[in-house]
């Protein structure tokens, strides 16, 4: 498969907010500015990126001549574990406001089952390393493509005349649905 | 699985371990944050029980915005003047002196006082009682009687008295307002310590039928607004209100005049009167 498809496929047909349902959580929880949108859905393509590498790397030069393939999913818990905590020194540093903007949601990226299942598609489809770099960066894409519409789309909501109970989270969910539905057109292109 | 594997684990997994620590120590020396000594400092003078009363989500975020100089000293209403004067040692300012704000509650229609409309046997708490039928008191506007606002409380200072109604420890009350939200009935006001007087009910329903639900209800006669200045008292649907801009220290309110007893100098109604009337 051409790294201009597993790109395009990760990024957009088979986006991961959108068309697998991972990492949810930030996707409702940091999608109210398209300002941090863009931050968080940078932090999580830079730990994806990186996951992707790392991963390749341990699991080929170590899991499989060793025969512990076993140890894939702690060892991967572990490498995405250390890569958030980096980001996190990283951007506390370098602005205090995104940091305290992205709040929570920052240490959660550990948790965020789109980087693990990342570096489990990755190994499942089997993947070279060029091949898992470019399916990194494409979901990474692809999350921030989905936050920054959502966001887009939230912040004009502030403005519609909601009715009163479908006012804030229950028009997220619908959004949310709705958006999906529009990426559900993508399906079977690739 | 046989040793070797085992063995096999234990030093991939230690060793990743190992060289992913060794990057993060490395990274926490260059990416180190220096942080204000001085705010561990105001922070060990804050009462800590993140009330929120300061209006910032807690302690910690309102001893950075002391050291930021973005909130006042005098911003946490909780504070005595001792910890005041300690904080403002730690930024070399001068303590100003606050106003003791303390909670009062605006209702004193306990069990003795009010009339029942039944039996309330939902969940006991004020918001449900709230919101089902309103309790099983006939009074839409007064206390219910089931102390949320005493389980809200972060200092211990509220308790509910044998009659139903919440009693504010004036000592231990700091003024955070915890309990002016947990009201579903907005019966409960932050007053300066010094003022005493109050027109306490909160009722607003027409003298006919403000008498047939509580004994100590504000009937809306308006003979305290007749007898004192123009403009200290009014009259506002059915219900006395002080103007608490006009009252200062030493204003005599007619408190002799009120036949129902809901316009009262604070502490002049004790309990045992209330259980014999």
């Amino acid at each position: 498969m051409s790294y201009f498809l597993i790109f395009f496929s990760a990024a957009i047909v088979n986006n991961f907010v959108l068309a697998y349902f991972l990492g949810i959580c930030p996707f409702v929880g940091v999608s109210k500015r398209v300002s941090s949108a863009v931050s968080m859905g940078m932090a999580v393509t830079f730990v994806m990126l990186i996951t992707a590498v790392v991963t390749w790397l341990i699991y080929h030069l170590i899991l499989v001549p060793f025969d512990v393939v076993i140890l894939q999913y702690v060892s991967f818990i572990l490498v995405i574990a250390s890569l958030v905590q980096l980001v996190e020194m990283f951007i506390r540093k370098v602005s205090k406001p995104l940091y305290d903007t992205l709040g929570i949601f920052l240490p959660l990226i550990t948790t965020n089952c789109a980087i693990l299942g990342l570096a489990l598609f990755s190994v499942l489809r089997d993947y070279s390393f060029m091949e898992s770099v470019v399916f990194g960066l494409g979901a990474g894409a692809g999350f921030t493509l989905a936050l920054v519409i959502m966001a887009g789309i939230r912040e004009e909501l502030e403005l519609a005349p909601v009715p009163k109970y479908f006012q804030g989270a229950a028009i997220t969910m619908i959004v949310a649905g709705g958006l999906a539905l529009a990426f559900m057109g993508f399906a079977g292109m690739i | 699985m046989d040793l070797a594997s085992i063995g096999i684990s234990m030093l991939s997994m230690g060793g990743m371990g190992a060289l992913f620590a060794a990057g993060l120590a490395v990274a926490n020396k260059k990416y180190y944050v220096e942080e204000d000594p001085r705010i561990a400092l105001v922070m060990d003078n804050l009462p800590g029980a993140n009330c929120g009363g300061c209006g910032l989500p807690g302690c910690g975020s309102f001893a950075e915005g002391v050291v930021h100089g973005e909130v006042a000293i005098s911003g946490c209403p909780v504070c005595n003047d001792d910890a005041r004067e300690a904080i403002a040692g730690v930024m070399g300012l001068e303590a100003t002196k606050g106003e003791k704000i303390i909670a009062r509650v605006m209702c004193q229609g306990g069990h003795y006082e009010s009339a029942h409309k039944g039996e309330y046997l939902g969940i006991e708490t004020c918001t449900a009682a709230h919101i089902t039928g309103g309790g099983d008191k006939l009074c839409l506007h007064g206390c219910l009687g089931y102390g949320e606002c005493v389980e809200s409380c972060p200092f211990d200072a509220m308790e509910m008295s044998e009659n139903g109604l919440p009693i504010i420890d004036e000592d231990k009350c700091t003024g955070c307002g915890n309990c002016v939200d947990a009201c579903p009935r907005n019966i409960i006001e932050l007053h300066p310590e010094a003022d005493t007087v109050f027109v306490a009910c909160r009722n607003t329903d027409t003298p006919k039928d403000s008498r047939k639900i509580c004994i100590k209800t504000c009937v809306g006669c308006g003979l305290c607004v007749r007898g004192v200045e123009e403009g200290l008292m009014t009259m506002e649907n059915n219900l006395a209100i002080i103007d608490y801009h006009l009252y200062g220290q030493g204003t005599e309110l007619p408190t002799a005049k009120c036949s129902t007893n809901a316009l009262i100098v604070l502490e002049a109604v004790p309990e045992e009167e209330a259980l014999s009337a």
